[in-house]
């Protein structure tokens, strides 16, 4: 009974349950929930793609920022500089950002460990360089304000749709585009190449025994996972209104590695709840005091201390637990 | 460009590599020692600059008040570091580098805020010391007694740390352990006072290039995130582990970032994040490491 009730919970479309569920805010809610709510699913989002790479390869990055901040500029550029449609400049931000992770991604595969998580950092830190001093294309230290919106007039001729600001209707956008992404991470990771990914995150020289290319598996997962950033980043982008140099720069890697942490890296909804924990709890702290990083450096304390496998981990340690002491109680 | 722009162009290298040395030293030293990448080393140097200012502050009439003072704020990060090498660090030793990594992440958010809470967000400054307060020419460049001072004492300090590693027994302990921890401690040393020691010593070392650093720039908020990216280039160029490969590291380092400026104006900081993405391309090790076992 338990048994078929947990497989039942397994096989259930979360994607699409969460997406559902999320979808009716700018009905129901204020504008403030679809702020949130538009915050929560990007950084699931980004948070989901660098655990392609934490959780499901083993590979410690800590400079995927960079990816994230190339789609946000991609982005940003093409439809402020060039007045390209939104349709066109989001594909291309996550082209971009794959691009990148292929060139600096080939080079990082074939280092190790804290090798590779300063290379990572290295390859960030050079894009962060390009954003901050490329005053003509970037905008420098100065930014790109006022990216637009894009146009979504269409929106308002569904019935039902006509009352929203524009701010819900990106909203919408947003959410369809990180769920039809974190289906297509899952399905990724589910795949026998995701299977393979595992494998080489448990035992890389037995995976390279058995016949497999270990850098190039670890250079695909590095290039998904860079566009998968690049996307969220194209949305942030948008939805701040603007990109700006500190969108690139390390600690915003760690943040990102803190929310995936914080869900749980070995679970898949992990990093979403991560995420969307890190948000709320950060507009609650915020809003009574401006220590907010010391409040996130205790949540990490606790953490690293007390709860490694993060939120989800504690939920499902915390139901064995119960499950065992239940079956031992009957028998 | 002539002579004598070149000469100060190098001068100023060089004075930006010392300073980078004496941050860079005490993470590689841990680093090397203890295989753990400490983030938080920027924080220390920063709260070392903030307690330097603070005791100027408060000694500033009497004599000597700026060496009392940088000293002082050396000594108070070293005991700093030594609390949470006792109460927190030690307990991750055993732990993926993720956690460690994490862990100290978690350190430059707390210890970032606690300077806010306790110094403000404005600038703050401390004037040279009256006995380096004068200035010299050379081949045409003015150059600051207290840069000058700064130069000399990178190699001091180097030369220092040196002799007690290779000849004290201290310090063969300390290359012992680097090499193999539990060996060493099977043969009866007390492993976790070598590394508590250890931490202490790197702590002191970015105190010490905290409070020094104090009359050439100012005191802010955020000094920590941006020097320790730069001391790992430095870390990084010469060798992760490596201590005069980190001596190298920030003499490289330097000269590349102000001759950088010179000729790419504008991508010096590029330059320098390429040339530690190429060092870790072609050697990880660096210029002057060992591959790792």
């Amino acid at each position: 009974m338990i048994a078929r009730s947990e497989a039942l919970l397994q096989r259930l479309p979360w994607t699409l349950i969460v997406f559902l569920v999320s979808a009716p805010i700018p009905w129901l809610g204020s504008r403030y929930d679809t702020f949130l709510g538009t915050l929560i699913a990007i950084d699931a989002l980004f948070a989901v793609s660098l655990n392609l790479l934490l959780g499901t390869t083993g590979l410690v990055s800590f400079g995927h920022v960079a990816y994230f901040g190339i789609g946000a500029y991609v982005c940003g550029i093409l439809m402020k500089t060039y007045g390209v449609a939104f349709s066109l400049a989001l594909p291309a931000a996550a082209l971009g950002a794959a691009l990148f992770a292929l060139v600096a991604g080939f080079f990082c595969v074939r280092l190790i460990r804290i090798y590779f998580a300063m290379l990572t950092l290295a390859f960030s830190q050079i894009v962060w360089a390009i954003c901050f001093t490329w005053n003509d294309v970037t905008g420098g230290d100065q930014g790109l304000p006022e990216v637009p919106y894009p146009d979504l007039e269409w929106m308002s001729a569904i019935p039902g749709f006509d009352g929203l600001r524009s701010t819900d209707q990106f909203y919408l956008v947003t959410l369809v585009v990180v769920a039809a992404s974190l289906a297509a991470i899952r399905r990724i990771s589910l795949s026998p190449f995701g299977r393979m990914l595992t494998t080489i995150r448990e035992n890389p020289e037995r995976a390279a025994f058995i016949g497999v290319n270990v850098r190039a598996y670890e250079l695909a997962a590095f290039v998904f996972a860079g566009a998968f950033a690049g996307i969220a980043g194209a949305l942030f982008g948008i939805s701040s209104r603007g990109v700006f140099a500190d969108f690139v720069y390390w600690p915003k890697s760690a943040e990102v590695m803190i929310m995936t942490i914080l869900g749980g890296m070995e679970y898949f909804w992990g990093p979403p709840l991560g995420a969307a924990t890190l948000v709320i709890l950060n507009q609650q702290i915020t809003s009574w005091t401006e220590y907010w990083s010391l409040a996130l450096g205790f949540i990490l304390l606790v953490l690293l201390f007390s709860f490694p496998g993060g939120i989800v981990g504690g939920i499902v340690a915390g139901y064995r637990y119960a499950r065992h002491r239940l079956a031992a109680r009957r028998a | 460009m002539d002579v004598s722009s070149i000469f100060g162009q190098l001068l100023s290298g060089l004075t930006t590599a010392m300073f980078l040395f004496l941050i860079a030293s005490g993470l590689s030293l841990v680093f090397g020692v203890m295989r753990v990448l400490n983030f938080a080393h920027g924080s220390f140097y920063m709260i070392g600059a903030y307690l330097a200012w603070q005791m100027v502050h408060w000694l500033t009439p009497s004599f000597g008040s700026f060496w009392l003072g940088a000293l002082a704020a050396a000594l108070g990060v070293a005991i700093l570091g030594a609390a949470i090498e006792r109460l927190l660090l030690r307990f991750l030793y055993g732990r993926e580098e993720l956690y460690q990594l994490l862990f100290t992440y978690a350190l430059v958010l707390i210890l970032g805020d606690a300077v806010k809470a306790t110094w403000g967000t404005q600038q703050l400054s401390v004037s040279r010391p009256p006995v380096l307060a004068w200035s010299i020419d050379v081949l045409g460049t003015t150059l600051p007694a207290y840069n000058l001072f700064i130069i000399l004492i990178g190699p001091v300090i180097a030369f220092t740390v040196w002799l007690a590693l290779t000849r004290s027994t201290a310090g063969r302990m300390v290359r012992a352990a680097a090499i193999d921890r539990e060996m060493l401690g099977a043969l009866g040393a007390n492993v976790g006072l070598i590394y508590t020691g250890m931490f202490v010593a790197s702590s002191f070392l970015a105190g010490l290039a905290g409070a020094l650093v104090t009359p050439i720039q100012s005191v802010v908020p955020g000094m920590d995130v941006s020097i320790i990216v730069d001391a790992f280039i430095v870390v990084v160029i010469g060798g992760l582990g490596s201590f005069w490969g980190t001596f190298w590291g920030a003499v490289i380092y330097g000269q590349v970032l102000s001759f950088g400026i010179l000729i790419f104006p504008g991508f010096s900081l590029f330059s320098v994040f390429a040339l530690m993405a190429v060092i870790l391309i072609v050697r990880p090790w660096g210029l002057f490491g060992q591959p790792i076992r």
